[in-house]
């Protein structure tokens, strides 16, 4: 699904990304772990195509396409989705004004006709539900006045509206307690199936005891280091970074 | 300034033919206060970057006689807010056309032409007409009252309280490059409450038009008034307005200024708060692009004990166009417990447009609570990625953010139908299809 060969990206002239290397198959859960600064909102911002950053060289195909030659809205119809680190507030936009947009320009990439107010609205209610997300909250402008927690959990409610092919989860998991770590994690895995696939960044063991991830990969100064299975996840927990740092051999 | 002088002079005697007496007699102090300062020169304290001179050198015609074939144009015209429930007028360069005019109106309102009301209310014409435009106004207002020979009166008797806006559409356009000079009345008497929406428009692009425009609004004690004004012209328009406000007390008003295309704007407004706790609630809202220019002067005198004035004018420039705001907050010693708060907000689409913002706080009262904030930026990158990571294309989502921008303006306006008329029209105007689309 997703091929990223020898990624360089660089933001304000500085390079973040050294060569990365990453390869993704529908149906797998993958966890990208690094200590903090190591480029893993990089790699995010790369994929999406965020305009702050630059790809000096390297490539991406993603289902067969030139994901780099695709501007951040045509990759988000072609299926990319990336729950925000930081989700962004947009006061004087509303979330459903927000939603509607974006579900329908999806639709029309897809050559089918937009939804009618009231099919959009029974469309909200249930999504809604995924991630127990306030009523309310959609009435307000987007992400304008919410908790973190309401923030991150609109991320998943607005993933679970756009279906995507290969769900980005930038640090899905931190600023949140116990509870809302299960919301979240449940709606991930109620979005799950074998034709799609999930890319969970974290710092941390805990939001994987939830969402089980197939293949776990270090990132560190720009690089994949270290991929293995899920056991990773708990060596990491247990023994921090530092032993990894040894052995690479890249720098 | 000149030509115009001598233009005067010599059709005296045709501008004064055509109006009653009461308009014709205020003319001569207007050429004297003319004759000693023309037009306010470019460069001087409130016309930093509107060069009215400059503006009006060309030699424009002049409509002194009220126009016959009018009833086609305005037949034909639809303004964009036609569908809005109001009771509708029209004038055409400057005169009031009264064909289309609404007749049915709550008894004692006078709704129409200033030379009709001047000729069935003498004494009140005689007690408002002219009277602010001649005391605080400069140059330009004099200009007008020389040559203004009809315009648009809004009266309100006592304790009348009219629910239905009123809604003055000028239309301005000819065959010839021509010059207009209108005025408006409002009288609202104590305890009237009244709504008036004017729609200004010009119907032929192709030739080069200007206008002066002098509004005088006198609001009574606990008098209710909105007052929304959105031009809607073209790239060869120039538009040169004023408006006077004499606020007595517990009064309460609403002032929404709309710049939704245009050539060159300058609207200079004055608010006087005399009364006690009188209340101002002062909006602009100014859309431009190409080479637009839209130059907003306000000044709110506080000259009464607790009166409140709220402010908020907010920009969205795009290409070369300028934005200029002028706002100065006056409180003289008297007016203890004032509340004052302005705020000025500005939306640059690119680095070649132009904003110039002058708030001005002048406070001789000591027990008083003013603010001013001005703030000009750009788009908020990080938002517009968001939304565009979400599928929405570029442009769809610059424009959602320039009409989030000016969303708190589109609140103040209270007539439900206007409101959701404009959103419409910004919406249009944020896509670049007003210019081609102007009736609906
Ligand atoms: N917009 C930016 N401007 C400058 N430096 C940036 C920017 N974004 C990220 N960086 C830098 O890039 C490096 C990697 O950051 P990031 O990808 O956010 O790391 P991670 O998500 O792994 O913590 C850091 O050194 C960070 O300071
Ligand atoms: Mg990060």
């Amino acid at each position: 699904m997703l091929n990223i060969h020898n990624l360089h990206a660089s933001v304000n002239g500085k390079e973040i990304l050294r060569g990365l290397n990453l390869n993704i198959r529908a149906g797998e859960v993958h966890a990208i772990m690094g200590p903090n600064g190591s480029g893993k909102s990089t790699l995010s911002a790369v994929l999406t195509g965020n305009p702050a950053f630059e790809v000096t060289q390297g490539e991406i195909i993603f289902q067969g396409r030139d994901l780099l030659q695709m501007s951040p809205e045509e990759r988000s119809c072609a299926g990319i989705f990336l729950s925000f680190q930081y989700p962004v507030e947009i006061p004087g936009v509303s979330m459903v004004n927000f939603m509607r947009t974006a579900v329908n320009e999806h639709r029309k990439y897809k050559g089918e006709p937009p939804l009618t107010a009231g099919e959009f609205l029974k469309l909200m209610r249930e999504k809604q539900t995924i991630v127990e997300l306030d009523k309310h909250l959609v009435n307000r402008s987007v992400n304008e006045g919410f908790s973190g927690g309401e923030k991150k959990r609109n991320e998943i409610f607005q993933m679970a509206m756009l279906e995507p092919k290969l769900a980005i989860l930038d640090e899905t998991d931190s600023g949140l307690d116990i509870d809302a770590l299960r919301i979240v994690a449940n709606g991930v895995n109620h979005l799950k199936r074998d034709d799609n696939a999930t890319v969970v960044i974290t710092h941390y063991q805990r939001l994987l005891d939830y969402i089980r991830p197939d293949i776990v990969h270090v990132l560190y100064k720009g690089q994949i280091i270290k991929t293995a299975g899920p056991e990773l996840a708990l060596e990491l927990e247990e023994k921090g970074y530092d032993w990894l740092k040894e052995d690479a051999t890249v720098y | 300034m000149q030509q115009y002088i001598d233009f005067f002079t010599s059709c005296r005697a045709e501008i004064d033919a055509q109006c009653h007496p009461l308009l014709n007699v205020r003319r001569q102090q207007a050429l004297d206060q003319f004759l000693r300062t023309g037009f306010p020169p470019f460069g001087s304290e409130d016309y930093q970057h509107t060069d009215i001179r400059d503006l009006l050198k060309e030699n424009f015609g002049f409509y002194l006689q009220p126009p016959t074939a009018m009833q086609h144009t305005c037949n034909m015209f639809q303004c964009l807010v036609a569908t809005l429930n109001s009771y509708r007028y029209f004038m055409l360069n400057g005169w009031f056309y009264d064909e289309n005019a609404a007749a049915d109106i709550p008894q004692g309102v006078f709704a129409g032409s200033l030379n009709v009301f001047a000729a069935c209310y003498p004494q009140i014409f005689e007690r408002y007409f002219n009277r602010q435009a001649a005391d605080k106004g400069d140059g330009l207002s004099a200009f007008n009252t020389m040559f203004a020979q009809d315009g648009y009166v809004l009266y309100v008797p006592a304790d009348t309280i009219v629910e239905k806006p009123f809604q003055l559409t000028n239309l301005s356009g000819g065959n010839v490059s021509a010059l207009t000079n209108r005025r408006l009345l409002v009288v609202l008497e104590a305890g009237a409450q009244a709504k008036l929406l004017v729609c200004d428009h010009s119907t032929n692009e192709q030739q080069a038009s200007a206008a002066t425009q002098v509004t005088e609004i006198y609001l009574g004690e606990h008098a209710t008034f909105d007052f929304y004004e959105m031009e809607e012209s073209n790239r060869k328009n120039v538009r040169l307005a004023t408006t006077f406000v004499e606020q007595a007390a517990l009064s309460h008003a609403i002032f929404n200024n709309i710049t939704l295309s245009n050539g060159v704007t300058r609207n200079n407004f004055r608010i006087d708060l005399s009364g006690d706790h009188a209340e101002s609630l002062l909006y602009g809202m100014a859309i431009a692009d190409q080479e637009q220019q839209i130059d907003n002067q306000t000044i709110v005198n506080h000259l009464a004990k607790a009166g409140h004035c709220d402010e908020l004018y907010k920009y969205v420039l795009d290409d070369e166009a300028v934005g200029v705001f002028g706002g100065r907050i006056v409180v003289a010693q008297a007016a203890q417990q004032t509340q004052a708060f302005q705020t000025n907000r500005n939306l640059l689409g690119n680095r070649q447009c132009r904003m110039f913002s002058k708030p001005q706080l002048e406070i001789y009262a000591d027990d008083v609570k003013c603010s001013h904030g001005m703030t000009t930026g750009q788009l908020d990158e990080n938002a517009l990625f968001y939304m565009r990571a979400r599928g929405i294309p570029e442009t769809e989502a610059v424009m959602l953010l320039k009409f989030a921008f000016m969303n708190d303006v589109i609140q103040g306006v209270r007539i439900d139908g206007l409101r959701d008329r404009l959103k419409l029209l910004i919406e249009k105007r944020f896509r670049g299809e007003l210019a081609s689309c102007r009736c609906v």
